[in-house]
C-alpha cells in the first residue's frame, strides 16, 4: 500500500489541495480509505487527521468501510423513480443477491441509493464504479449482473452500455453551432480587456447557475480586487436534481466552454482556471483532459495563447458526491481539499476565493455564452430574450413528456410553448428550477422562463395527473436533508425535523396542528439558514402548500378523530432502544378494517 | 474617540468602527444579542444562527455581518426571539441534554440561552442520537451527547497550534473528532491548561475534578441572566 500511496502523492505533487483527487484514487484502488492510508497522508501532506476524516465522511463516494469491488449507486431522483427505479433496484438487488445498502459477503458488490446522477432524461440510471449507465431495464440488469459475476472491469464493458446520449431537441444561440476554435480568443486579444468586459456588461448576461448575478459586474469586481493572483472557476457540479444541460455542454461544447474560460482569464488577469466536475460525470473527465491537452498543443491554452504572451491553463477536478459543492464558496473549499462547507460572506469569492485569492465562479453555460459574446458582441446577445433576461436559456426537460431532453429557448418563452414542444399532456404541475425552485400548477402555463418570472438553472421536471404530489415533495425534502452540509443549526437539524414532520403527515399520522407546525419549521429554515441550500430546502413544501392547501389538509382528515397522541410515534423510542423496525414493532393508529 | 458612523439597534443608536461586525458594535454599546458559537477572541463562525438579526428587512447573522452606516437593525423583537427559541430547541433535541444530571448545569450557556428565551420545553421530537463519552484523558472529559458543533474548541485549539479538535462529517451526522492516532483524547496533544479545554459553552468538554466545586444553585446562570453575564465578561467586569 505504501508504494501506491507514494505514487499517488507524486502524481498530485504532494498538494493538500488535491486531497479529493488523492482520496478518489485510493478509494478506487482499495474500495475504501484504509486507516493506514490516512496515517500516511497525515504524514506526507502535513494536514490534520481530522481534515482527512472530515473529507471521507463528508463526501458520499468515499468510505472508511470497504465497499464492493463493483460499487453500484442507484440514482434516487424523482425522475428516476417515475421511470421505475424502485422496481429496478429490487430486481438488481435480487439478481446480484445483495440487499440494498449492503456489501455482498464475498465483497464483490455493494448497492446503495445516491442523489440525482444527471441522467434524468435517460433513466433509470445507475453508477457502477463511477461510470453512468442509463435506461436500465431488466435485460440490461441481467447483462450487467453477468459482467459483474464474471468480474470484467467496467472500462471493458461494451460501449453501448456506457453510452450517454445528448438528446438535444432544440438549438438556439449557443447550441446551433460551435465557435471556430480560437475565434473568440482572437476577437478578445484584438480588443482590450476593458473593451471585452464592456461587451459582456452590455450583453446583459446573467449567471446561468441559478442566482442570475450579472456576469459583467462579477468580473469587474474581480478586476478591482487588490491581489493580482486570480482564478477562474467553472462550476460543473450540476447537482440540482433534474438538471443535465451542463453534461451536454461538457460533452459536446467543451471547446466553447474553454474558450469562454480563457476569455474570462484574459479579462480578470488569471493564469489558472479550474473545472469542478461533479463526480457523477466521471465519464467526461478524460475527454475533457484530452481536449485541454489538444488546445494546449494548438495554442488555445497554455503559456503562449495564440503565440502572444497570454498564459492560461485549465485543470479538471472531480467532486465526490455532495450537492452543496455547487454552492460557490463550498466549491472553493472543496477545491482546496476540504469539506464543502459554505464560507461566511462577505468577503465574496471575487475578492477572496480560491486560496483566498480573487476568484470568479461561473456556471458552464455562462462561460459558453461569454465566449459567444466575445465573438459576436454584446448587442447581438442582447437582442434575444427579454429586457431583464438577455439571451437564451438551456433547459433540461424530464419527467412526463414524449421527448425529454435538451431545449434552448430565448428567455421569455412561455411554459405552454415548452410543454407543446416536448410533447407533455395531461399535466398536473412542473418543478421549475429543481427542488430549490418553484412547483407551478397547471393554472400557470402562461408564465415565462425569465429571471423576472420563473428563474431556473435549467431544471424542468414535468408531472402528469397520475402523479402524487406528496411523493414528489417527499423525494425533494429527503434530498435536502441528505445533502445538508450540517454547518448551521436551522438546516442541519431543521431539514431532518422537516423531513420527519412531512413523513408523519404523508403517512396519515398528522393531526390538525401538524401542517401549521410543518410550515413553521419550513419558514424558520428558509429565514435563518446560512446558505442557499437551507434557504431553499423548504421550497417544495412551501410552494405546494401555497398551491394545494386542500391536499395537505385532506391528509389530515383521513383520520376520523384527533388522536391525543400518536400511537405508533410513541413507540419510536422503544424501536430505537431495541434496534427493531419490523412490522410487529409498529402499531396502526386506526384499527384496520 | 469620535465615531462618525452608526447603526440603529431596536431604535438605539450604536456607533461602530470600520471592520466591526454588528455583534462587535452591539457588545461594545452594551446591547446583548443572543449567541452560542460566537466568542470575541476567535474568528466568527456563524453556525448556530442564534445571533440572527433583522437588517433592513433581511435576516443575517450579526456575528459575521459587517456593520454599515445607517443599518436599521431589529434585535430584541418577539419574532426574532421566537425564532431563536426554536433554534435553541433544535440544539436540545439534536443532542442528549439531561440538564438536571449535567455537571455543567448552571454554568452552561446553552441552558442559559434557553432560560433567556423563556424556553419551557423542547418542542420538537428528540433524535436520541447515539453518542459516546470519551473519558480517556486524565484531566479532560468529552461527552459528545452535549456537543452543539459551535467549533469553539476547534478554533481555540487551532489558535494554540495544536488542532486537537475537528468537526467532521455531513448533515445531521456531523460530529466532533479528535486529532490523534487512536481518535481518543488521551492520545492527543490536549493539555488541561489549553484554552480549548475551557471554552466549551455546554457540558461537552469538562475539566475533570472541577464539576461540583461550586454547588448547583450557586452557579453563574442560577442567579444572573446570560445577557448580563455575557456583557459583563466582555466589559471585563
Ligand atoms: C446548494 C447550491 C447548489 C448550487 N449548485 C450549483 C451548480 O451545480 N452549478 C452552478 O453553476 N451553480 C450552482 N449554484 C450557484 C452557485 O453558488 C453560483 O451562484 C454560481 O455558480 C455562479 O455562477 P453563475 O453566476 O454563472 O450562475 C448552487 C448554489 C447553491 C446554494
Ligand atoms: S444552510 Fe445547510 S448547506 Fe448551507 S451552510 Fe447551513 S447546513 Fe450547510
Ligand atoms: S465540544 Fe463544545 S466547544 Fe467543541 S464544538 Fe462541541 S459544543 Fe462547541
Ligand atoms: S453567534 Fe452568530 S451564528 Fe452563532
Amino acid at each position: 500500500m505504501e508504494s501506491f500511496i507514494k505514487h499517488t502523492l507524486e502524481k498530485y505533487e504532494h498538494q493538500a489541495t488535491q486531497l479529493l483527487m488523492i482520496l478518489r484514487d485510493i478509494q478506487a484502488q482499495y474500495f475504501h480509505i484504509p486507516r493506514q492510508a490516512i496515517d500516511l497522508l497525515v504524514a506526507e501532506l502535513n494536514i490534520p487527521k481530522t481534515q482527512i476524516l472530515g473529507v471521507i465522511e463528508f463526501y458520499s463516494f468515499l468510505s472508511s468501510e470497504p465497499r464492493g469491488r463493483y460499487d453500484i449507486y442507484i440514482s434516487d431522483s424523482i425522475t428516476d423513480q417515475m421511470l421505475g427505479s424502485h422496481a429496478m433496484a429490487d430486481y438488481l438487488c435480487e439478481k446480484l443477491n445483495t440487499p440494498l445498502g449492503t456489501v455482498r459477503v464475498d465483497g464483490l458488490v455493494s448497492i446503495a441509493y445516491t442523489s440525482c446522477t444527471g441522467l434524468c432524461e435517460q433513466g433509470p440510471a445507475v453508477l457502477v464504479n463511477g461510470y453512468p449507465i442509463g435506461q436500465m431495464t431488466k435485460a440490461r440488469i441481467d447483462e450487467i449482473a453477468a459482467l459483474i459475476e464474471q468480474q470484467i472491469p467496467v472500462t471493458e464493458w461494451k460501449a453501448e452500455l456506457l453510452q450517454v446520449n445528448d438528446n438535444i431537441y432544440k438549438k438556439d444561440l449557443l447550441l446551433s453551432g460551435h465557435i471556430r476554435p480560437g475565434a473568440a480568443l482572437w476577437a478578445t486579444i484584438e480588443g482590450s480587456k476593458e473593451k471585452i468586459l464592456e461587451e459582456i456588461k452590455l450583453s446583459g448576461l446573467r449567471g446561468r447557475g441559478g442566482a442570475g448575478f450579472s456576469t459583467g459586474m462579477k468580473w469587474q469586481f474581480c478586476c478591482e480586487a487588490q491581489e493580482t493572483e486570480r482564478y477562474v472557476v467553472c462550476n460543473a457540479d450540476e447537482g440540482e436534481p433534474g438538471t443535465f444541460k451542463d453534461r451536454i455542454l461538457l460533452n459536446s461544447y467543451a471547446h466553447d466552454l474553454l474558450e469562454g474560460m480563457a476569455v474570462a482569464g484574459f479579462i480578470i488577469g488569471a493564469k489558472k482556471g479550474f473545472i469542478y466536475l461533479r463526480g457523477e460525470y466521471l465519464h467526461l473527465y478524460q475527454p475533457l483532459v484530452d481536449i485541454i491537452a489538444e488546445r494546449k498543443r494548438d495554442k488555445f491554452l497554455g503559456e503562449h495563447i495564440l503565440g502572444f504572451y497570454w498564459e492560461f491553463n485549465v485543470e479538471v477536478r472531480l467532486g465526490l458526491g455532495a450537492y452543496i459543492c455547487g454552492e460557490e464558496s463550498a466549491l472553493i473549499e472543496s477545491l482546496e481539499g476540504k469539506m464543502g462547507v459554505p464560507r461566511n460572506r462577505p468577503p465574496f469569492p471575487v475578492t477572496s476565493g480560491y486560496l483566498n485569492k480573487p476568484t470568479i465562479v461561473n456556471n458552464v453555460e455562462t462561460f459558453v455564452a461569454a465566449a459567444h459574446i466575445a465573438l459576436n458582441g454584446g448587442e447581438w446577445f442582447k437582442q434575444h430574450g427579454t429586457e431583464k433576461s438577455a439571451g437564451t436559456k438551456i433547459l433540461s426537460i424530464s419527467g412526463d413528456c414524449a421527448r425529454p431532453g435538451i431545449y434552448e429557448y430565448p428567455f421569455g418563452t412561455t411554459v405552454r410553448q415548452i410543454l407543446a414542444d416536448c410533447g407533455a399532456e395531461d399535466v398536473l404541475g412542473i418543478q421549475v428550477g429543481g427542488p430549490s425552485g418553484t412547483f407551478i400548477s397547471n393554472q400557470e402555463f402562461d408564465r415565462k422562463i425569465a429571471f423576472e418570472d420563473l428563474a431556473t438553472g435549467g431544471s424542468f421536471i414535468i408531472f402528469n395527473n397520475s402523479r402524487d404530489i406528496f411523493a414528489v415533495v417527499q423525494n425533494f425534502t429527503h434530498f435536502f436533508a441528505h445533502e445538508s452540509c450540517g454547518f448551521c443549526t436551522p438546516c442541519r437539524v431543521g431539514t431532518s425535523l422537516m423531513k420527519n414532520q412531512f413523513d408523519k403527515i404523508c403517512t396519515g399520522h398528522g393531526s390538525s396542528g401538524d401542517v401549521r407546525e410543518l410550515q413553521e419549521i419550513a419558514k424558520l429554515i428558509k429565514a435563518t439558514s446560512h446558505c442557499g441550500l437551507g434557504q431553499t430546502a423548504a421550497q417544495p413544501i412551501l410552494t405546494t402548500l401555497e398551491r394545494y392547501p386542500e391536499l395537505y389538509n385532506a391528509k389530515l382528515k383521513q383520520i376520523s378523530f384527533e388522536p391525543g397522541f400518536d400511537l405508533d410515534g410513541s413507540l419510536a423510542i422503544a424501536r430505537l432502544l431495541s434496534g427493531r423496525d419490523d412490522s410487529n414493532a409498529h402499531l396502526a393508529q386506526v384499527e384496520e378494517e | 474617540m469620535t465615531h462618525s458612523k452608526h447603526i440603529t439597534i431596536d431604535g438605539q443608536t450604536v456607533p461602530f468602527e470600520d471592520g466591526q461586525t454588528i455583534m462587535d458594535a452591539a457588545t461594545h454599546a452594551g446591547v446583548y444579542i443572543p449567541h452560542l458559537c460566537h466568542h470575541p477572541d476567535f474568528t466568527p463562525h456563524g453556525s448556530c444562527k442564534l445571533c440572527t438579526v433583522d437588517v433592513n428587512g433581511r435576516q443575517v447573522s450579526s456575528c459575521t455581518f459587517p456593520a454599515a452606516d445607517g443599518q436599521q437593525i431589529g434585535n430584541n423583537t418577539d419574532e426574532l426571539n421566537a425564532e431563536r427559541k426554536r433554534l435553541t430547541q433544535m440544539l436540545f433535541v439534536e443532542g442528549n441534554h439531561f440538564c438536571p444530571s449535567c455537571e455543567k448545569s448552571g454554568n452552561c450557556q446553552l441552558q442559559a440561552v434557553g432560560y433567556h428565551l423563556n424556553m419551557l420545553d423542547n418542542h420538537y421530537p428528540h433524535f436520541f442520537a447515539l453518542r459516546e463519552v470519551d473519558a480517556s484523558h486524565p484531566d479532560v472529559l468529552i461527552d459528545h451527547n452535549r456537543c452543539i458543533f459551535c467549533a469553539l474548541c476547534v478554533r481555540a485549539s487551532h489558535a494554540e497550534d495544536k488542532d486537537v479538535f475537528g468537526i467532521v462529517g455531513r448533515g445531521i451526522n456531523k460530529h466532533l473528532a479528535i486529532n490523534s492516532e487512536s481518535g481518543k483524547l488521551c492520545d492527543s496533544e490536549l493539555s488541561v491548561d489549553d484554552r480549548a479545554a475551557h471554552i466549551c459553552p455546554t457540558g461537552a468538554i469538562l475539566v475533570k475534578g472541577t464539576a461540583f466545586k461550586v454547588p448547583i444553585g450557586q452557579r453563574k446562570f442560577d442567579h444572573h441572566d446570560i445577557d448580563e453575564v455575557s456583557l459583563g465578561e466582555e466589559h471585563g467586569k
